[in-house]
């Protein structure tokens, strides 16, 4: 069996390290929910999610209470709602429907007010993204995702110019929380159809009818251990992976007893280790504690390199099926070490632009001043989109413009979403660039065929 | 099921006995027990069999919090299986 030792690291994982299951989150299909009529759309949705869905929350706690170890988050994402909408263009009652229903079932959030425009939009897609801004600044739970880029399909450089617009809308119309609303909305270059994590998620059209798909995290363990790591690169990718495979285990057992008891089809388990704005949750401290002074220096794309790929060794054995993103996370406002990075002058967008081509998703929970052009955060979407394209990766940004406030002040959100000191961004103009349009073509390494 | 039950705390006298007549007032069976100091605090690791206690898992939970509790001392009773997942790589059954 395991020894006493073994037992106690377990208990040590969770009562000092921050060990938990990030989230249990139940996609939930709703093609059957399709309709012409308005109305009948909405009740089939909102009877689907609370048939499949009321005891989510009960499930979570009771495995966290069996096993020892907290699950933070119980979440529904939903197949892109654009898709369920498109014949009664019901999305604006649906927004209603689907918050009222997270409310009643008591999850943190729901993801899936999607829609998937890589290649192109319909008339309908185009009014459904703008309808983004509304459904962000008239819920809590809902959450929004739009992927405008694939590297099989190319860049839809149409879709980010009206992103950049729809961020500044969600802005303003959330401004009264430090324009939070936008925390809530995720651009994607290669979204994955099984992401647990939020805001991103949405349950992807080839998936089944329900299946569980679960997120650990851990970061506060993996850099515990390495704390006892004294050997070289090596060694640290070695420890990092052994660490990696007993968090993941987690995952996997949450995610076995949790499709067993919700009667839905295990899904998959993300490897990635996420955050919290928690001393000790934190992913920067990680690649601090391999040996650089602070995160943002030179070194922090390799260390941050290091940790994405031994995360993911050690995680894939450590379970049956590997999916959502998987990795690590470099949120800046949910980790401690990055808001200190950022504070001190050390982490700057470019570096933290650079960081995204190794790490597990994207620019995340990062702060730019208000008055930034809906121009400029176009561009720093389609820069940070094209590195997911090129290099045949999710790439993603969750870009928050804090609306009447500018560089060196801080946004404060609360809660795991943390705070965010505002970043002095490069305001030279993309304008004529963004007001093209058009597509650009899809990488030649695209085509495999 | 199985599970295992830890006691973590300052040595204490008696604490043996008290979790002993606990678990055993719960027709909860102990198939292994073990107890050590690590850095100065006293742990106590026992294997327990919960299959013929009448009370489910959470009251079984909450009456050993109670317990820790009044003695100033940490009770968790954590389901085997998690154990099982993070130090076992093999799936075998171990009485094979």
């Amino acid at each position: 069996m395991y020894s006493e030792k073994e037992i106690i690291e377990t208990i040590n994982m969770v009562s000092h390290q921050h060990l938990d299951v990030r989230t249990i989150t139940l996609g939930i299909s709703l093609f059957d929910c399709i309709s012409d009529d308005k109305k009948k759309t909405c009740d089939k949705v909102y009877d689907k999610i609370m048939k499949k869905a009321s005891n989510l929350v009960k499930v979570g706690e009771t495995i966290s209470n069996e096993i020892g170890v907290p699950i933070v988050n119980k979440r529904v994402s939903v197949t892109p709602i654009s898709l369920i909408s498109a014949s009664s263009k019901c999305h604006l009652e649906l927004i209603k429907t689907l918050d009222k229903a997270a409310q009643e079932i008591g999850i943190d959030f729901l993801g899936g007010y999607s829609a998937l425009v890589h290649k192109g939009m319909t008339p309908y897609e185009k009014e459904f993204l703008l309808s983004i801004p509304e459904a962000l600044a008239s819920t809590n739970k809902v959450c929004s995702s739009v992927n405008v880029a694939t590297t099989k399909a190319g860049i839809n450089m149409d879709a980010i110019k009206l992103m950049g617009d729809v961020i500044k809308k969600t802005a303003y119309l959330t401004k009264d929380n430090d324009s939070i609303g936008c925390a809530k909305l995720v651009v994607f270059a290669n979204a994955v159809e099984d992401n647990p994590f939020m805001a991103g998620a949405f349950l992807g059209v080839g998936e089944e009818d329900t299946v569980v798909n679960v997120g650990v995290s851990g970061p506060g363990v993996v850099k515990t251990a390495l704390e006892r790591c004294k050997g070289n690169l090596t060694d640290v990718a070695e420890c990092i992976k052994q660490t990696a495979f007993k968090i993941t285990r987690v995952g996997q057992l949450v995610a076995h007893e949790a499709s067993t008891r919700l009667n839905a089809s295990a899904g998959i388990v993300d490897l990635s280790l996420a955050p919290t704005p928690t001393i000790g949750d934190s992913v920067a401290h990680i690649l601090e504690e391999i040996g650089l002074e602070q995160v943002g220096g030179f070194g922090t794309t390799a260390t941050l390199a290091l940790l994405n790929d031994a995360v993911k060794k050690g995680g894939i054995m450590a379970c049956s099926s590997v999916g959502g993103l998987s990795g690590a996370f470099i949120p800046v406002s949910e980790d401690i070490g990055m808001i200190n990075g950022v504070l001190s002058n050390n982490l700057t967008l470019e570096k933290l632009e650079a960081m995204t081509a190794v790490c597990s998703v994207g620019l995340d929970m990062f702060a730019v001043p208000g008055d930034t052009t809906a121009e400029v955060l176009s561009a720093i979407i389609a820069d940070e989109i094209a590195i997911g394209v090129v290099n045949q990766k999710t790439t993603a940004v969750r870009v928050i413009p804090v609306y009447g406030k500018k560089a060196g002040e801080e946004a404060e959100f609360g809660g795991l979403l943390g705070r965010a000191p505002i970043m002095k961004i490069n305001t030279s103009s993309p304008a004529k660039f963004i007001n093209r349009g058009g597509r650009i073509p899809a990488p030649l390494h695209s085509f495999k065929n | 099921m199985k599970a295992i039950v830890s006691v973590i705390g300052k040595d204490k006298k008696g604490i043996i006995a008290k979790v002993s007549t606990a678990l055993f007032d719960m027709d909860i069976n102990i198939e292994n027990i073990s107890q050590t100091i690590m850095q100065d605090y006293f742990t106590m690791i026992m294997a327990v069999d919960l299959s013929e206690s009448k009370l489910n898992f959470s009251e079984i939970a909450q009456k050993l919090d109670v317990l820790g509790k009044n003695n100033a001392v940490e009770i968790r009773i954590q389901l085997q299986s998690i154990f099982d997942s993070m130090h076992q790589v093999s799936t075998m059954d171990d009485s094979i």
